[in-house]
């Protein structure tokens, strides 16, 4: 077994123009930033990203969203990027947007071999046009159909040679779920470690859904909302 | 009338102790700030935490640490990461007493609109959509009228609705609301200062007013 690989660079050497990719990250809180970086250099374009939030101008995914490189966004929230909105209203970017945990959920499916959920997350609005409309217990719920994404690409905190990750507070997020659900599954992570060295209770994502790992390099980690108080 | 930190501090009285609650960005998110003494809640963001605790001191952010407001934030004791289908699977299935959030519309039949608005801003729905589909309780928290003076309370939504007969109170400058399940903003208080009047002349949609509606008593 080697999931191994040297770097970001080696990681996504096969992806090509128009796949459609998965990225985890919330805001930019556990974004996988050096295959992006990456994915910006091989410039491949024609890309449709799943990714909960489109980064800000100047980092996360907004890096690929200035050089063209995206051809359409899922995404459930996207507010803190200029240029996307404009991308958006000009009609240049394909957007789709969905509920969080509608996002949440098809990774989740897709990762569970499932090929629908059912929610009524968006039930009567215009989110629900053209969709599958079934009544449980009185309650209404659209179906929702489980992702396909050539390639899924994480970030965790601690990863072993086996792909096992652990990841750190709130930059869990999707990218438990994303590991879950590519075809191929990139994971880069803070620190790699030998197979044996965590402790399996605490694992996160077991290493049979993660196809290739690396160590990352220097992260930014850019904070969106810096907000402190005072030592009184 | 009340300032956002009134509204705020209002809609804090709703509090009971055990409540998990989910605070939206904007004005809910100062309810934290508000928490009666003697009662305990529990903050959930939906990006993955339950027990919210207070912005962190200046130099201890954690980049890794952060709400669904996107701000960096702390923990209490007691507190739990988890990921972003367990978040809302804890939503979907009801374990979250309440949910307090902002909206451009509420109709008065309680649907909600505070998402797009069609050419001009698309934000997206975040986690809006499925809190409103699933939430037991549901808060609004907003101002009375939009910046051009239209009400907000309205007989019909006319922006893309988030979520269809949910909202179950409205907080705003001028006065507590219930939405009645059989259509129709309820006037509960009044805001200091503010007349029967005033709110009626600030409300499109149906509003009704029965008997003398106290002021609301905020400490």
């Amino acid at each position: 077994m080697n999931k191994i690989v040297k770097n970001a660079e080696e990681a996504v050497r096969d992806v090509q123009d128009g796949m459609t990719l998965m990225l985890g990250g919330f805001g930019l809180c556990g974004i996988p930033e050096n295959c992006i970086s990456a994915l910006v250099q091989k410039n491949v374009k024609g890309l449709t990203c799943i990714s909960n939030n489109a980064g800000v101008d100047d980092f996360g995914l907004g890096l690929l969203l200035q050089k063209k490189q995206i051809k359409k966004m899922i995404s459930s929230y996207v507010g803190e990027n200029a240029e996307f909105e404009r991308q958006m209203l000009s009609g240049e970017l394909e957007v789709d947007l969905i509920p969080q945990g509608t996002l949440a959920t098809r990774c989740l499916a897709a990762g569970y071999g499932m090929p629908v959920v059912y929610t009524p997350a968006g039930v009567g609005t215009e989110i629900a046009e053209g969709k599958e409309v079934r009544n449980f217990d009185g309650k209404d719920y659209l179906m929702e159909y489980a992702f396909k994404a050539d390639f899924a690409i994480v970030k965790a905190w601690k990863g072993d040679t086996h792909g096992n990750l652990i990841y750190k507070a709130t930059s869990r997020n999707f990218n438990p779920l994303m590991a879950m659900a590519g075809k191929i599954t990139i994971a880069e992570v803070e620190e790699l470690v030998p197979a044996g060295e965590l402790d399996p209770d605490q694992i996160h994502t077991p290493g049979i859904y993660v196809h290739r790992i690396f160590q990352g390099t220097s992260y930014e980690k850019r904070i969106e909302q810096r907000t402190v108080r005072k030592k009184s | 009338m009340l300032d956002k930190n009134g509204i705020a501090k209002r809609i804090a009285k709703e509090l009971r102790d055990g409540y998990y609650v989910n605070l939206g960005i904007g004005i809910p998110t100062l309810v934290a700030n508000y928490i009666p003494s003697g009662i305990n809640v529990v903050l959930q963001s939906e990006n993955g935490l339950l027990g919210m605790g207070p912005f962190p001191y200046e130099g201890e952010e954690d980049p890794d640490l952060i709400n669904a407001g996107k701000q960096t934030i702390t923990t209490v004791p007691g507190s739990v990461f988890f990921d972003s289908a367990m978040s809302f699977g804890m939503i979907r299935s009801g374990k979250v007493n309440l949910t307090i959030l902002g909206a451009m519309e509420v109709s008065e039949n309680g649907d909600i609109a505070n998402w797009k608005i069609p050419g001009k801003m698309v934000k997206g729905m975040g986690g809006a959509m499925d809190l409103v589909a699933s939430a037991k309780n549901i808060i609004v928290a907003m101002q009375h009228v939009n910046k051009a003076g239209e009400s907000k309370l309205l007989p019909k939504c006319t922006l893309p609705l988030t979520g269809i007969r949910c909202v179950k109170k409205i907080v705003t400058e001028l006065a507590v609301l219930d939405v009645l399940p059989e259509g129709g903003f309820k006037l509960l208080e009044r805001a200091p200062g503010v007349s029967v009047d005033e709110i009626s002349k600030a409300t499109a949609g149906k509003l009704i007013i029965d008997g003398e509606i106290p002021e609301m008593k905020l400490d």
